[in-house]
């Protein structure tokens, strides 16, 4: 074990003299705020196209929004997230003219992707909600967009928390392929620390390590917020 | 108040409502019976457009509700409706189930009042009064049926017979013109199905106009000034109730009458 003791040594030497420290706090800051920024945007865009899919087909325009969604889902789980990095990195976002750093491709990207698999959940959800709620809410007035923010989504989040946060979890992992286009995430920290030791056993042990904590603390996190959300409920 | 005219549905080939014609007065108390599959419930759901009726007219205050192109969440507003499952909002509160709707009719046209010009905005309304009001009102009603303690549990910890007396003032809070019944004792334990019916008694007495799909025979002799006999997606026999329990025309109104009575 002399081997590994040196090895840990050369690991702590990086780490702390030679600001291995404050690259590991920027990749942790950059992995936490893509996971983040792209579950909520995932969030948003996969509320609103699980309320199109489940919207009346009688008219025109929810047929065509219906449509369009479909399509959206099927482009985005149908490629690898990082061909889509890619994609969006050096060839629409170069052609549209808009420039943005490797962080604000990744939350974009990662926003979109995860948007495509919650609208799935959140339809799941919707549909475990009692017609009956809906039915409701119109007759006594409100609108379908009201009646679906105001009751509809709220019993459906409640019901999907444990999926969502499935979602989560793996978005935080999938976080750790960011430095196809340059962000520089957990993993690129950990890879520097390497590189400048000469020595990858500890650092990648470190951020394995770390990754699980992360993924621990999530878990937590999720299990607080299903009990105060049950308080409507009979069983808890 | 209602006018229904040549009202028919269908659920792609099936044909549930051949042709309804029926006028609805204030103060008119209509049970509506029948066999199950006869289309009453979906009869009673055309009335406010949760089935969108397939051919005809639902003239409602002068306007024709069945026409597609109208804003049909304005109409709803006063026509009340209470479901054979409750249909509470799980999410919320009693009181809140209550409040919610008339809190946020009144916060929209309170939005559209402001848009106009050459109004005084000191003459209207914050939305903390309209709060404030409608919780008072809610309170009212809920100590009209007893459940004023129960303001603030959940739905999921109340009774059959207390969610449906929510669910009818919940209906009541919008001050509607007309509120439609669906089967509101048929989910109730046989001990819970008096209060209920109590309550729509008080309210028949105060001059609501209710239409009610029931099984209850004893309601519809008693309270209802009008029976509808549906059969078969048509109105078989409609008139007296005591008439049509006394001595049914149609053949097939007795045979349902043999098996119900």
């Amino acid at each position: 074990m002399g081997n590994f003791d040196r090895k840990i040594e050369k690991f702590i030497d990086v780490f702390l003299n030679q600001n291995g420290y404050v690259r590991v706090l920027e990749g942790l800051q950059n992995t936490l705020i893509i996971a983040v920024a792209g579950l909520i945007i995932g969030t948003l865009i996969g509320t609103l196209i699980a309320s199109v899919r489940v919207m009346p087909k009688y008219k025109k325009l929810p047929k065509v929004l219906n449509s369009f969604c479909s399509f959206y889902v099927g482009l985005f789980r149908g490629t690898p997230i990082v061909v889509q990095l890619l994609v969006f990195y050096y060839v629409l976002l170069p052609l549209m003219g808009i420039k943005m750093t490797g962080v604000e491709v990744s939350v974009l990207v990662f926003g979109l992707n995860s948007g495509a698999y919650i609208s799935e959940i959140m339809r799941a959800g919707i549909q475990s909600v009692d017609p009956g709620q809906m039915e409701a809410g119109r007759a006594v007035g409100l609108s379908f967009t009201t009646t679906m923010m105001k009751i509809v989504i709220p019993q459906a989040i409640k019901n999907i928390l444990p999926t969502l946060g499935n979602e989560f979890i793996a978005l935080v992992k999938e976080t750790s392929v960011v430095s196809f286009v340059g962000a520089a995430d957990l993993y690129v920290a950990f890879n520097l620390i390497g590189t400048n030791s000469y020595e990858f056993m500890v650092p990648y042990l470190v951020m394995a390590i770390i990754y699980v904590i992360i993924v621990l603390l999530i878990s937590l996190g999720i299990k607080i917020m299903e009990r105060s959300l049950r308080k409507s409920d009979r069983r808890n | 108040m209602i006018d229904v005219i040549n009202l028919k549905k269908n659920f792609g080939e099936l044909e549930v409502l051949k042709g309804i014609d029926l006028t609805v007065n204030k103060g008119d108390i209509i049970a509506v019976i029948g066999p199950s599959g006869s289309g009453k419930s979906t009869f009673l759901r055309c009335l406010n457009c949760m089935e969108d009726p397939t051919e005809g007219q639902i003239i409602f205050k002068g306007v024709d509700i069945a026409d597609m192109s109208v804003d049909i969440n304005i109409h709803r507003r006063h026509i009340g409706m209470v479901f054979q499952h409750f249909n509470l909002f799980n999410n919320k509160t009693v009181i809140e189930n209550i409040m919610l709707a008339p809190v946020h009719v009144r916060c929209q046209d309170l939005k559209k009042e402001k848009r106009k010009k050459g109004v005084n905005k000191a003459d209207l309304p914050t939305k903390k009064q309209i709060q404030e009001e409608a919780r008072t009102q809610a309170l009212d009603l809920l100590k009209r049926i007893g459940l004023e303690d129960k303001a603030e549990a959940y739905p999921s910890t109340l009774s059959g017979g207390q969610k449906q007396r929510v669910a009818i003032v919940r209906a009541l809070a919008m001050n509607p013109d007309v509120i439609l019944f669906d089967e509101p004792t048929s989910a109730l334990d046989p001990e819970m199905v008096g209060e209920v019916l109590d309550l729509m008694k008080a309210l028949a007495e105060e001059g609501m106009t209710m239409i009610v799909v029931t099984h209850e025979m004893g309601f519809a002799r008693e309270v209802a000034n009008r029976l509808l006999f549906m059969d078969d997606g048509v109105i078989c026999e409609s008139g007296e109730p005591k008439e049509f329990f006394a001595n049914p025309k149609t053949l097939r109104a007795k045979d349902f009458l043999s098996k119900v009575l």
